[in-house]
C-alpha cells in the first residue's frame, strides 16, 4: 500500500509531458515546412510531428509548440504571411518523423535513404545522379529539379517540395551533405 | 485491358484519358506527351512495352498534372468517381497520387459498381492511402519496396515518413515484415516486395523469391520500382495467374537491368528499353 502511494506520488500523470503543448495545422505540407523554417529562424522551440488520428487525411505534418507561446508564434507566422488553419491543444501522443538513415556505398557513388526516399551522389563531383523511392506526386518533380546538379547548387527539397516524401528527401539530402562535407 | 491512374509533375498538364503510345523518350495520350524518366510515365512505358510484345491492347491511362499540391490528384479522383462505373478493365493500377483517405474511399465505392470487378493494383501514394483507409485487404496486389513494406508492417504509421524505428531496423527481415503487415490486415492478397531479393506473396505466404540476376545499382535508380509494377500489371491482363505475373515481372526487370549494365547514375529509360529483349529471354 505504502509502495503504491509512493509510486503514485513520484510517477507523473501519463499526459504530463504533453500538457501545455499545442499543434499548428496547415493546409499543405509545404506550408508546414515554411512555417517551421520561419519559427526556427526566430528561435522558437518547435518540432514537426505527425497529426493526431482525428485530423489525419493522408499526407500530413503539423508543428508542435509550447501552448504558452501561442500569441508570439502566431504573430510571427502572420508577419511571414504563413497563417495556420487552426491551433489545437495536444491531447494525444503524436507520431515522430523517421530519424533513421541508411547509407550504401557503391564505390564511386554514395546513396542515403531516409524513410522511403533515397538520394545518390557521385562522390568525386558531388553531383546528384539519382533520386528514387517515394510515392507522392512531387517526387518526380523534385528528381527533375535536383538530378544532374551538384549538392552545393541544387535547390533544397524542403524549399520546393510539398509532401511528406519531399520532407523525407530533405532529410536524406541533409544527411548526404553532412556525409560528403570535408571534416 | 489494363488501366493506370497517376500523375505527371507538371501543373499545366491537363486531365487526360486514353490509350498510351510510346515514341522515343516520351509517352503520348491524346494530344499530350510526358517524358519517361520515373513515376507514372515509367510505369506506363514499361506496361506498354509488355503489351506491345505480347500483342495486348495498349494500356489506358488516367493522367493529370500534379507537382505535390494535390490539385491534379483531386481532379483525377473526382473524375474516377463518375467515370469508372461506365468502364470495363481487366486490371486497374493506381500509382503516384496524393494520398487522401476520403477520396480513396470514394473511388473504391465507384469500383464496387464496375462489372466485372477489375484486379486492383496499388503502388506509391495510392497504396499509402489504401493502407491508411484500413481497406488494404480489398486489393489484389501491392508492390512495395522493402522500406514501404516496413510502413505496411507498422499498424500505426499513416505514411512511410512515420514508420517507427524498431520496425525500420527490421527491414532486412522481410518475412517478418510480411507476416506483420498481413496480421494487421495492411496487405493486399498478393504482394510483390521489391528488393535485393524479390518476394512474391499470396495471402501471407511467400510462394517464390527471385534474386538473380542481381544488379545492386538498380536500388539507386529512380523508376525501377515503377517499371516492375508496370510489367506485373501488364502481365496480369495476359491471362497469367497473378503470382506467375509477379514472378515473371521480377525476372524480366532483373534481366532488363542486367542488359543495361547499370551504374547508380543510369536513368530508368535505358533499362525500360531492354524490356522486350528481357521478355524474350524469359518466355
Amino acid at each position: 500500500m505504502l509502495f503504491r502511494l509512493l509510486k503514485k506520488w513520484v510517477t507523473p500523470a501519463p499526459t504530463a509531458q504533453k500538457i501545455g503543448r499545442g499543434i499548428l495545422v496547415f493546409e499543405h505540407t509545404s506550408d508546414v515546412i515554411r512555417a517551421e523554417k520561419t519559427l526556427k529562424a526566430k528561435g522558437w522551440e518547435v518540432a514537426v510531428m505527425g497529426p493526431p488520428p482525428e485530423i489525419r487525411t493522408g499526407c500530413d505534418l503539423v508543428i508542435e509548440f509550447p501552448l504558452i507561446e501561442e500569441l508570439g508564434i502566431t504573430k510571427t507566422l502572420e508577419e511571414a504571411n504563413t497563417r495556420p488553419l487552426k491551433v489545437v491543444p495536444v491531447t494525444s501522443p503524436l507520431l515522430n518523423p523517421v530519424d533513421i538513415y541508411t547509407t550504401k556505398d557503391y564505390g564511386d557513388y554514395l546513396m542515403v535513404r531516409a524513410a522511403n526516399m533515397k538520394i545518390t551522389v557521385d562522390k568525386k563531383t558531388l553531383t546528384i545522379v539519382n533520386i528514387s523511392g517515394g510515392g507522392c506526386p512531387d517526387v518526380p518533380y523534385l528528381a527533375g529539379e535536383l538530378v544532374g546538379k551538384r549538392l552545393s547548387e541544387a535547390p533544397r527539397p524542403g524549399d520546393i517540395g510539398h509532401t511528406l516524401c519531399g520532407y523525407a528527401l530533405q532529410l536524406a539530402y541533409e544527411e548526404i551533405k553532412r556525409q560528403c562535407s570535408p571534416l | 485491358m489494363l488501366a493506370v491512374v497517376g500523375t505527371v509533375p507538371d501543373p499545366a498538364f491537363p486531365l487526360v484519358t486514353g490509350q498510351v503510345a510510346l515514341s522515343g523518350e516520351e509517352i503520348f495520350i491524346q494530344d499530350q506527351q510526358a517524358r519517361i524518366n520515373r513515376g507514372t510515365p515509367a510505369l506506363l512505358a514499361s506496361a506498354a512495352k509488355v503489351c506491345e510484345a505480347l500483342n495486348l491492347p495498349a494500356p489506358f491511362a488516367y493522367l493529370a498534372g500534379d507537382k505535390g499540391m494535390g490539385d491534379g490528384s483531386k481532379a483525377l479522383y473526382a473524375h474516377l468517381e463518375n467515370d469508372l462505373e461506365h468502364r470495363s478493365f481487366q486490371a486497374l493500377a493506381f500509382h503516384y497520387l496524393q494520398p487522401d483517405v476520403d477520396w480513396h474511399d470514394r473511388v473504391l465505392f465507384a469500383i464496387d459498381e464496375m462489372t466485372p470487378r477489375p484486379l486492383l493494383i496499388a503502388d506509391a501514394g495510392f497504396m499509402y492511402a489504401a493502407k491508411m483507409s484500413g481497406q488494404a485487404a480489398l486489393y489484389d496486389l501491392f508492390t512495395p519496396d522493402v522500406g514501404e513494406l516496413a510502413f505496411l508492417a507498422d499498424e500505426l504509421a499513416p505514411h512511410p515518413f512515420y514508420t517507427r524505428g524498431f520496425i525500420l531496423h527490421d527491414d532486412r527481415r522481410v518475412p517478418d515484415l510480411i507476416q506483420r503487415a498481413c496480421a494487421h490486415d495492411n496487405a493486399a492478397t498478393h504482394l510483390l516486395v521489391k528488393g535485393a531479393e524479390d518476394y512474391i506473396v499470396k495471402r501471407g505466404k511467400t510462394v517464390e523469391t527471385v534474386s538473380a540476376p542481381s544488379s545492386p545499382a538498380m536500388e539507386a535508380i529512380g523508376g525501377t520500382g515503377d517499371m516492375v509494377t508496370g510489367i506485373a500489371s501488364a502481365l496480369a491482363t495476359s491471362g497469367m495467374a497473378l503470382t506467375d505475373a509477379c514472378v515473371a515481372a521480377a525476372k524480366i526487370s532483373r534481366l532488363a537491368g542486367q542488359r543495361a549494365n547499370p551504374t547508380p547514375a543510369t536513368q530508368v529509360l535505358d533499362i525500360i528499353e531492354q524490356i522486350p529483349a528481357a521478355l524474350e529471354d524469359t518466355f
